[in-house]
């Protein structure tokens, strides 16, 4: 599209590190004036960071912001509003008991003696809407109007308080497809007046749909930066989950137990047409024991989707489950735990510990919640129980006694797996248990893996990191649009054909 | 870790008994009469007493990160329930008239905390709105039990319990511990308080590892009803009379400043129930020495008002970070953000 223009803005050697985790290692990021220009990454990439460090919200430990030619250094997100870098978020941002104009003009009303002038304000916002292309009531409450109004909404109020830059995160992860139409059909409108957009979203047909360039973040750092006409999928894809081979020699072998073998026996837990509307398509899976079946797919593809329904987390809305033999029902994670199902999940933080508890606390959480409050575990047994399990996984903590939230990432999540690992599961389900963790604990959890299945344990591994997939399990099952797409014995496949499967459509 | 808290509530006691003792130098003095100890450090923990009882159980409460702002309604509701059983009776000295009373009054207390807790945990009413239901009801319930009026009862045995005393100490002094023992026993020795811990730490986190959080909130709610309720059977045995209006007024505001001053955060999460009794016995001192220094009657509540923002503010790590940086050169501040996460799960559409 315009290929010469200069860059509005530009990003250079941007580094932020919390306590101790790099977010964002030297990342270079350029943005010109009209153009699309798509940020992808996996969770944890680092996207999130680079975009709060750009308004204001964060500030950045090193590297320079250029806007429009000058050295910028935004405090706070008003700053970077003032300055013309506007923000819509996901989760939109409005007030839903407000009206639309008044969400539209909130902070800035038009004055006059200090009255606010009601019928100017309406006037303005049915005006500025019109602009986009929606005619709404503006005097009727946000939340009247669907999501897809309110988004514009938002997006109108970001340009009418004059944006050069408009960052759009997930953007249509909300919208049908005639939303989505519309939305894109404003966002070009918007590029053609020379407004830069920053489009943040997991669906790859509407980063080609309308991106004009794309620039892929992984672990904190850039990957690179392409025009979208001149990138392939697969490509594409494979920037965004990496390919290379890190942790993973240090496990000394593949856990490859025959296949065929395994599956004569009764799986430990069996779904049929499983599935939740809106978040997977029904489908079947059976878990064997002493197999790891690995999720492979793409952020929002559906793999978290799957495990929280095999726990009981969410409710199934079709399908049933098959447990040793028996048909019954999965209604909630005590229904899953008592069946020997186990979960450790992705947001360990919010979902997995409990931070104000002690170490000890929150390994034996799971089994005394199973025993019930009454049958209280012996605080002999508890300390038996957490010292071995701390000695086992080699969890660095202080003491046992030590609240969970002083620890670091890789030792909470081993904390977690030891909660889960003495209720002594016959179906552990990992969703992305090595994210965000140091190299070493990392390697150690996948040695605990290979273990866990020699002993009879049957472990679904989700993680990003196809290479890690790949090594683990014995079997895959691809993801994509929130369908399972394939599943693959493990025998001969190759990061390639994987990626390619996840990738889907042309496999080049 | 709860000695640490705690050292600023005892140094706020500790102050404010040597402001009495500086006042009225008698101050400290227990004297033996009739068999019976009288002083006025006696006075402050039996008139504290219902207060204590109606803190123990708002801390499980607040514990589960709810709270119960009905307590106060529940202590008339029960006061009246009892005093207008013992008055309907023909031997108002009856000891089986008054435990049959008390029973009944107990019970009547624990389905209150029942419809709280359904409320809370199986519909899903905000507990502050939920328990502000009873809050107001509560009130007309016990004018309704009392039809308006004051009961007034004759009866030794009841007004033992308030007024009474066993080895030379006022009897309601026992009830407190007896009830103080029972929790710390129950919540201590079973896996209760962790789980109660583990739900009003993190109520996600704890359903995914499979706790029943449903039933302990319930629970909580059961209990510091049954607690008020104890209180309310005290309150009005004191007086030997239900008063469905006054009994109990205001009493949860100050339970719920014990349970924070000792330590338990309203947030929910971990909780010390030593705390809260020292937040209580902090308060009823406060209430004391209002009377002994002779602050005029207008101006105790505003008076009380001060003393317990000075308490908070100097139990308050930042508050005393700030005032301690005031007259130090300030450290460079370390980032203390914590790790942002790139979006929780983004679950779409």
């Amino acid at each position: 599209m315009m290929e010469n223009t200069a860059p509005i803005l530009e990003m250079t050697g941007i580094s932020k590190s919390f306590t101790a985790v790099k977010a964002l290692e030297d990342v270079d990021f350029l943005l010109r004036a009209g153009e699309v220009h798509a940020l992808l990454g996996e969770n944890g990439a680092g996207k999130s960071t680079l975009l709060k460090v750009l308004t204001g919200v964060l500030p950045v430990d090193a590297g320079t912001i250029a806007f429009k030619g000058e050295q910028v250094h935004f405090a706070n997100p008003l700053e970077a509003q003032q300055a013309g870098i506007s923000a819509v978020y996901q989760e939109v941002n409005l007030c839903p008991n407000l009206s639309v104009a008044e969400n539209m003009y909130i902070g800035r009303e038009p004055r006059q003696l200090g009255r606010i002038q009601w019928r100017a304000m309406r006037r303005r916002a049915t005006e500025a809407l019109e602009r986009v292309d929606v005619h709404v009531d503006v005097a009727a409450l946000v939340s009247t109007h669907s999501l897809a109004v309110q988004q514009m909404v938002a997006i109108a109020r970001a340009i009418d308080i004059s944006a050069d830059v408009l960052i759009l995160d997930e953007p249509t992860s909300s919208l049908d497809r005639g939303e989505v139409d519309q939305l894109f059909a404003v966002i070009r409108q918007l590029v053609a007046s020379g407004i830069a957009v920053v489009f943040v979203s997991h669906f790859l047909e509407q980063v080609y749909e309308i991106a004009d360039r794309v620039t892929v973040l992984r672990n904190g750092r850039r990957v690179g930066e392409w025009k979208a006409s001149e990138l392939s999928r697969v490509e594409l894809v494979t920037s965004m989950l990496g390919r290379e081979l890190t942790t993973l020699e240090a496990l000394e072998r593949k856990p490859r137990a025959e296949l065929t073998a395994l599956e004569q026996t009764t799986p430990v837990l069996e779904a049929k047409a499983i599935g939740k509307k809106k978040a997977i398509a029904p489908f079947d899976l059976a878990l064997y024991p002493g197999e790891v079946v690995g999720l492979a797919g793409l952020l929002g593809s559906g793999r978290t989707e799957v495990a929280r329904l095999l726990f009981g987390a969410d409710r199934a809305d079709s399908g049933q489950f098959t447990v040793n033999g028996r048909t019954t029902t999965i209604r909630s994670p005590r229904a899953a735990t008592a069946k020997g199902v186990a979960f450790c999940p992705e947001n360990r933080r919010t979902e997995g510990l409990i931070e104000d508890l002690t170490v000890r606390e929150n390994i034996v959480l799971a089994l005394q919640a199973a025993r019930g409050w009454t049958r209280s575990i012996p605080r002999k047994r508890q300390d038996e129980l957490v010292e071995h399990w701390v000695r086992a996984l080699d969890i660095r903590a202080a003491s046992a006694e030590q609240p969970v939230r002083a620890l670091s990432g890789g030792n909470q999540q081993k904390v977690l797996l030891a909660r889960w690992l003495i209720t002594e599961p016959k179906l552990l389900i990992l969703d992305e248990p090595t994210r965000g963790i140091d190299v070493g604990a990392k390697t150690e959890i996948q040695r605990l893996v290979v273990s866990l299945c020699e002993d009879g344990v049957s472990v679904l591994f989700i993680s990003a990191e196809i290479e890690e997939v790949l090594r683990l399990s014995h079997k895959v099952e691809v993801l994509r649009d929130r369908r399972i797409v394939a599943e693959l014995a493990n025998e001969g496949i190759t990061v390639d054909t994987l990626l390619h499967t996840i990738a889907g459509g042309a496999a080049a | 870790m709860t000695r640490h808290r705690l050292i600023w509530p005892l140094l706020s006691i500790a102050a404010l008994l040597l402001t009495n003792l500086l006042i009225s130098p008698g101050f400290f003095s227990i004297n033996m009469r009739d068999g019976h100890l009288y002083g006025s450090l006696i006075d402050i923990i039996s008139f504290g007493a219902p207060l204590m009882l109606v803190a123990i159980g708002m801390t499980l409460v607040i514990a589960t990160g709810g709270i119960d702002l009905s307590v106060g309604a529940v202590a008339a509701i029960s006061g009246a329930c009892a005093c207008l059983l013992i008055s309907k009776a023909d031997d108002q000295n009856s000891l089986a008239t008054v435990l049959m009373a008390i029973a009944a009054a107990l019970g009547l207390s624990m389905l209150c905390g029942l419809w709280n807790g359904v409320l809370v945990a199986v519909i899903g009413i905000q507990p502050f709105v939920a328990t502000l239901i009873l809050m107001v009801a509560g009130r007309g319930i016990a004018q309704l039990i009392t039809t308006g009026q004051i009961i007034t009862i004759e009866s030794s045995p009841y007004k033992r319990i308030g007024a009474g005393y066993l080895f030379a100490l006022p009897f309601s002094i026992f009830i407190v511990a007896g009830v103080f023992v029972v929790t710390a026993l129950l919540t201590r020795r079973t896996a209760l308080g962790m789980l109660i811990e583990a739900v009003g730490g993190n109520k996600e986190a704890s359903r995914l590892a499979g706790v029943r959080s449903r039933g302990l909130i319930i629970l909580a709610y059961v209990f510091s009803s049954l607690c008020a309720g104890i209180a309310g059977v005290m309150i009005s045995s004191i007086v030997s009379g239900a008063d469905g209006n006054n009994a109990g007024l205001w009493i949860e505001l100050d339970a719920i400043l014990a349970v924070v001053i000792g330590g338990t955060a309203l947030a929910g999460g971990r909780f010390f129930l030593a705390g809260t009794i020292i937040g209580a016995v902090l308060i009823q001192t406060l209430i004391t020495t209002i009377y002994s220094i002779g602050i005029p009657p207008e101006t105790n509540l505003l008076f009380k008002a001060l003393v317990v923002t000075l308490v908070c503010l100097i139990q308050s790590p930042a508050f005393r970070e700030k005032a301690f940086r005031l007259r130090r050169k300030p450290p460079l501040l370390a980032d203390t953000t914590s790790p942002a996460d790139d979006q929780p799960v983004k679950v779409t559409a």
